[in-house]
């Protein structure tokens, strides 16, 4: 089968980060409206703000023209009036209030929309970590960018792998912050084709600002199916473990050697690390399994203990294919044969072969 | 400037009797009323921070107890109602104390303020050499905050610990948590023998007298882990009398379980533990500095400072002492008497 | 001014005897007691602060000017809106205007000679040095890069030096307490017999209010504070959920603290803003009662709206809602007093004075960081809103346009008395306007960003915003230069202004019965119970250069004066 949509080509390129899609204006203050919740955003946003508006002319203005009409000049002197007026000063604490009613009921109508799911939502799990996204689909596709359906409502179950994250589409004016160790939750109707921003809002270290990805939304289900569909059988261990890096690993490592959360893996293979105990250590398939099952037994030097186990998280084909990946950011390293092959003949190779798969669990 | 407290101080080496008006009265204060009124009123103010202080804690205990209600039953047969209870009764004690100190003082009789304060120092030590053989009892179990507890059924530690304090059945965590009194200890008398060589009546009397509180601790320690010892060979000789029955092992629990219900404790057992050390632990904080603030002024007693016009200090001391009080007769069924 | 007989009588005979000159020598200052001197090292030690942290703003907004990484790595971004976080608001704001300006102040306007525990005064601003000095030492050693709200479980799992910073924090909030605590005693019993509770100044009866905020929701960060230190340590598993424990407590034990110290932050803004108005339009305050009350209101109707930053958090809609609800009737008591300065303005003399540019800019940007308030505390908006810049926005104008605005005409306001010495008022007012635009040039356009999309604590954005950050960064830079010139024209007043008298704005208050600076004992004479706001009974005498009581101008045989200081 092939890749329509090209997903890997646009990962593969520089920035692991998705371009930032076009800015499109709906309103000065807002930008465009993809979702069913900007009417009950935005409207009440503007009466809010024209509100306030009125409210605040009216004080400066007064202010200024007190100021002026009663500035300190030869002549001028304070003139009488009351030190207080009892119905004047309920008048203007109680008035307001009703306004305030008024914004207050409008905005829990429109926060309700907001957090009771339709019952025909379709549900996508969304997991949050430091600092990427992972989408899962009902048909089992997964990917880093967002993929969804126009008119169609859909339920995110969220979970975070380490911090807090938030999730935010400010075309769909909505938000929900994901926490470690519960799941939440939140929904959308897109009701707009186009690509739209996807942002991390709430503070979850180094790279929080390069935590964010694209939403697509498209016309029909077999576009989004186009879109999502991965056909890991068909393509080679190295495409597969480059998608893989994308979504689990490259929100802390880089592609080549610069440094990020983690050290980069570009031309790592078979090179000698020195770790914190100052001992050295060859980076090769043993130490690369060790390094994403137990992360914290041999720490390069200069690194925190900060990633995440992946013991029951990977299979083997996942290790495997990621192991390929890593290697070929290597220019020199030895490339077997079969990692070029396509993944279903390459795992037949290594099943037949002797030492060179994985050790199993 | 604190020129005119400083002086007040300074002519504290008279020793006298010649108390004139206004000695204690800061400079910024009208009256001695004004003075005792601003302390009074500070000391309460403070005690509400204090209550703030502790009450994140409190919502911390509600919030697992409800969501876990069963975890804090099964966690507080770990804690032993008995030397809790005997810590309560303590405290108390050392409330009534302090109560009738605060009133000796107010009749400006000194000396007597000051064997009271005195006995509610000791009080105080003592509680804590209790609470240390009750932590070092659990560290030696290995019931220790969430990331550390490693409590297994059928451990004994005994079979660990060598050296005297081994023979002696003596957890090594309390030789280890008495290091300290046993500094001050040896420090404080030591001070006293001197400050008496040298003639220093005074502060030869204050320096007995936090020997003596510390030796309170010793008290405790020893009261305590005597008790542990028999409890725990009572225990044994139950364990030996049921022998072929089951193998279910009660190492400390004051309560004998089941062996189904103990073999799988869920995780969360070990919040428990942390709020318990965290909640006694900050209380236990709260009782040292009291001490304190009763050597201050047990000193000042010592010097015949307080009069009926004049006693604030033990007055408000001692309303901090009353809510340390007040907060371990709230900590001591919530944490041990559940169920 | 000379010190005649009538000016003696009037302002005491401080001339030589003054707090600043009545003893000498570095432990003079550093072992006073004096309210006054303790004021003034809290002014240096805040100002200090206000200018670290100020810096990092600016090296931060620098970095900001393009979306791409101009010279500093996203954590060291990180670091810096950290640390000016927690700088600004645990070792400025909070202590700004209470300690430093309050301290001096607030004893006066009593007529007492002192707070009621003058050692615990002092503790509190050494126990501010050593909460800075572990907020230094954590940004020396490995930094922080929290946030200053430390959340959970980041703050446990991060590797910057969140424990010195912690510490620093906790260490700052008993400060903050102790001057809470003696603030509010002195109230209680350091005040004349004949002074009422209506009859104190509007600004005592905001630091009352501040008071209880202090007290009450303090505690609750220190434990919050020791909590987060022990979860770090040893894994208590209260708030890490690796541990089972639960991420989101941290936040409302947080919150419980922080939502009230925005108004430990405000409230004494708005009685700075008081006295101001009322001062320099010569008219009695409108509405005291309501402006009295309406602080109360607030310090108390504070403890019941936290959630309202947790709108998004996950906490159940039920208590969202109620959340929603209570933070709309904080509204009215800040609105309350908004119109009550203005009805003072109405029919009085207005002089257009440096700080009365300030209390005039001040109803100004607090009038916008409030109604912007109004988007954040409508549910579905604030969904929208949440964690991006019109939150940063919104908050910088209640706190830079509303807190260091005031206290600016405040420190302009008191300046004369606190060193005798009178400023340049020309360059103050072009000052003030420096700060009022770089203010408004840098925050407004965070407001349109913000409801764009622009998620606040971002190192690198997207190309659409940046005209809008460029645009911030400008902003910044100007209102940097406005506060630096405020601040110099201010120390160069202290040399080089002319000395004035007693009272030269005509305020009526006590403090300004001392002389100018005043007495070591505050008043070495006896003082003329007025009411604070009644400046009928204010003339000004050219012969004194200064504002004396009406009842003084008609020579009276002299009379004995109150009994003498007892140390010089």
């Amino acid at each position: 089968m092939l890749n329509l949509i090209g997903l890997l080509a646009q990962t593969e390129s520089e920035s692991l980060v998705p371009a930032a899609p076009e800015y499109r204006d709906g309103s000065y203050w807002f930008p465009e409206a993809a979702s069913s919740f900007a009417k009950d955003v935005d409207p009440l946003f503007m009466l809010i703000f024209w509100v306030s508006l009125v409210f605040f002319a009216a004080i400066v203005g007064f202010m200024i023209y007190f100021v002026i009409k009663y500035r300190d000049r030869p002549g001028h002197k304070v003139e009488k009036s009351a030190s207080h007026n009892t119905a004047l000063e309920i008048a203007w604490s109680v008035l307001p209030g009703f306004l305030l009613i008024w914004f207050f009921v409008d905005g829990a109508a429109g926060f309700f929309n907001m957090r009771v799911t339709p019952g025909d939502a379709e549900q996508i799990q969304v997991i949050a970590r430091q600092f990427n996204w992972e989408f899962h689909y009902p048909n089992g596709d997964a990917t880093t960018e967002l993929h969804l359906v126009r008119n169609r409502p859909v339920e995110f179950v969220m979970e975070s792998r380490d911090v807090l994250h938030s999730f935010f589409v400010p075309a769909f004016r909505q938000k929900q912050d994901v926490v470690p160790g519960r799941y939440t939750y939140t929904w959308v109707k897109p009701t707009k084709e186009g690509i739209f921003r996807l942002y991390c809002t709430e503070y979850c270290g180094d790279s929080h600002s390069l935590m964010k990805t694209n939403v697509h939304v498209y016309n029909s289900q077999e576009e989004r199916d186009q879109a999502t569909f991965y056909p890991w059988e068909d393509e080679t261990p190295i495409k597969n473990g480059q998608r893989l890096f994308n979504m689990k690993c490259s929100g802390c490592h880089n592609n080549n050697d610069v440094k990020k959360t983690g050290p980069g893996l570009g031309g790592i293979w078979g090179k000698m690390e020195t770790l914190s105990d100052g001992s050295t250590v060859e980076v090769n398939d043993n130490y690369f399994r060790e390094s994403l099952l137990n992360p914290g037994a041999k720490l390069v030097k200069g690194y925190a203990n900060q990633m995440p186990s992946f013991q029951g998280k990977l299979n083997d084909d996942q290790i495997f294919w990621l192991r390929a990946y890593i290697k070929s950011l290597t220019p020199n390293a030895k490339i077997e044969d079969e990692l070029n092959l396509p993944a279903s003949e390459a795992r037949e190779k290594v099943d037949t072969a002797d030492g060179d798969k994985p050790a199993a669990e | 400037m604190s020129t005119v407290e400083e002086t007040a101080d300074s002519h504290d080496e008279h020793d006298d009797d010649h108390h004139d008006h206004g000695e204690f009265i800061a400079h910024h204060f009208d009256s001695a009323e004004q003075q005792f009124d601003s302390g009074k009123l500070g000391i309460w103010v403070f005690l509400v921070t204090e209550v703030l202080f502790f009450s994140g804690l409190f919502v911390a205990y509600v919030l697992y107890r409800y969501h876990h209600p069963e975890v804090f039953v099964d966690a507080s047969q770990f804690l032993d109602k008995v030397l809790g209870g005997i810590n309560t009764i303590v405290l108390l004690f050392s409330s009534l104390t302090m109560a009738w100190a605060v009133r000796a003082a107010q009749l400006g009789n000194n000396n007597f303020a000051g064997k009271l304060i005195l006995i509610t120092m000791i009080c105080a030590a003592a509680f804590l050499g209790i609470k240390a053989v009750e932590y070092s009892h659990k560290w030696d179990l290995y019931i220790l905050p969430v990331s550390y507890y490693n409590y297994m059924e059928g451990y004994h530690p005994e079979a660990e610990s060598g050296g005297i304090a081994g023979t002696l059945h003596i957890s090594k965590w309390l030789v280890t948590l008495s290091m300290l009194p046993l500094l001050c200890l040896t420090l404080f008398s030591a001070g006293a023998v001197a400050m008496a060589a040298t003639g220093k009546r005074l502060m030869a009397q204050f320096m007995l007298g936090l020997a003596i509180m510390m030796s309170g601790y010793f008290v405790g320690a020893f009261a305590g882990q005597t008790y542990q010892n028999w409890h725990e060979a009572n225990l044994e000789a139950e364990e030996h009398a049921g022998d072929h029955g089951h193998d279910g092992d009660h190492a400390g629990d004051s309560i004998a379980t089941g062996p189904d219900s103990t073999s799988e404790r869920p995780p969360q057992i070990g919040v428990f533990f942390s709020i318990y050390y965290c909640m006694t632990g900050l209380h236990a904080i709260h009782v040292i500095a009291g001490m304190a603030a009763l050597s201050w002024l047990y000193f000042r007693c010592l010097k015949a400072h307080f009069r009926p016009d004049y006693f604030g200090p033990v007055d408000y001391v001692g309303l901090y002492w009353h809510l340390v009080d007040l907060i371990w007769i709230y900590l001591f069924p919530l944490l041990y008497l559940i169920n | 001014m000379s010190a005649t007989p009538q000016a003696q009588k009037l302002f005491g005979h401080a001339e030589e005897n003054n707090y600043l000159k009545c003893s000498s020598g570095i432990k003079s200052w550093l072992f006073t007691l004096d309210h006054k001197r303790i004021g003034v090292m809290y002014l240096i030690g805040v100002t200090f602060a206000l200018f670290l942290a100020g810096v990092f703003a600016l090296i931060l907004r620098s970095e900001l000017f393009t979306g791409d990484e101009n010279f500093l790595s996203e954590a060291q971004y990180n670091q810096m809106f950290t640390l000016h976080g927690a700088i600004m608001v645990f070792a400025f704001i909070i202590p700004s205007i209470p300690a430093a300006l309050g301290n001096f102040v607030l004893p006066m306007m009593l007529g007492a000679k002192d707070v009621a525990f003058p050692r615990l005064n002092l503790c509190s601003f050494y126990l501010w040095m050593f909460g800075t000095a572990f907020l230094l030492t954590a940004m020396l050693t490995n930094g922080l890069d929290t946030g200053w709200t430390f959340y959970t479980p980041y703050s446990i799992t991060t590797t910057t030096a969140v424990i010195y910073a912690t510490m620093g924090a906790f260490i700052l909030g008993f400060s903050s307490i102790f001057t809470g605590l003696n603030f509010l005693v002195t109230v209680n019993t350091m005040r004349p017999k004949t002074m009422g509770w209506f009859k104190l100044p509007l600004f005592i009866w905001s630091l009352y209010a501040t008071s209880i905020i202090q007290i009450l929701a303090t505690p609750v960060l220190g434990i919050t504070l020791l909590l987060l230190i022990a979860e770090r340590v040893m894994h208590i598993g209260i708030f890490d959920p690796a541990y089972g424990g639960d991420p989101v407590l941290f936040q409302h034990f947080f919150w419980f603290y922080s939502h009230p110290a925005v108004y430990i932050m405000i409230l004494p803004a708005m009685g700075v803003i008081s006295e101001l108005i009322s001062v320099y339009s010569h008219k009695k305050i409108f509405g005291y009662s309501f402006i009295a009350f309406s602080s109360v209101a607030i310090a108390l109707l504070g403890f019941l709206v936290w959630g309202h930053h947790m709108f998004t958090s996950g906490q159940s809609q039920l208590v969202t809602l109620v959340f929603s609800a209570i933070t709309f009737s904080v509204a009215i008591p800040s609105a309350v007093k908004v119109f009550n300065w203005l009805a003072t303005l109405y029919k009085g003399s207005i002089k257009l004075v440096t700080p009365m540019c300030y209390a005039l800019s001040f109803i100004f940007l607090f009038g916008i960081g409030g109604l912007t308030g109004l988007f954040l505390g409508t549910l579905s908006t604030d969904i929208h809103l949440h964690d991006t810049y019109f939150v940063v926005a919104h908050f910088h104008f209640v706190m830079v346009g509303g807190t260091l605005t005031a206290l600016l005409g405040g420190l302009y306001h008191w300046w004369p008395k606190m060193f005798g010495r009178m400023y340049n008022d020309f360059l103050g007012r072009v000052g003030c306007f420096l700060v009022f635009v770089g203010f408004n040039l840098t925050f407004f356009p965070q407001f349109v960003m913000g409801s764009r999309g622009m998620p606040r604590r971002y190192a690198r954005y997207d190309p659409e915003f940046e005209i809008f950050h460029q645009a911030s960064t400008i902003g910044a830079f100007i209102l940097g230069i406005g506060i630096l010139l405020a601040f110099a024209v201010l120390v160069h007043a202290v040399f080089f202004g002319r000395k004035i008298g007693g009272n030269p704005f005509g305020a009526a208050s006590l403090e300004w019965q001392s002389s100018s600076p005043p007495s070591f004992h505050n008043f070495d004479h006896k003082i003329h119970m007025n009411a604070p706001y009644d400046f009928s009974a204010m003339v000004y005498d050219e012969e004194m250069d200064t504002y004396i009581q009406r009842d003084f101008v008609t020579p009276e045989t002299p009379e004995v004066p109150a009994p003498e200081p007892t140390k010089a």
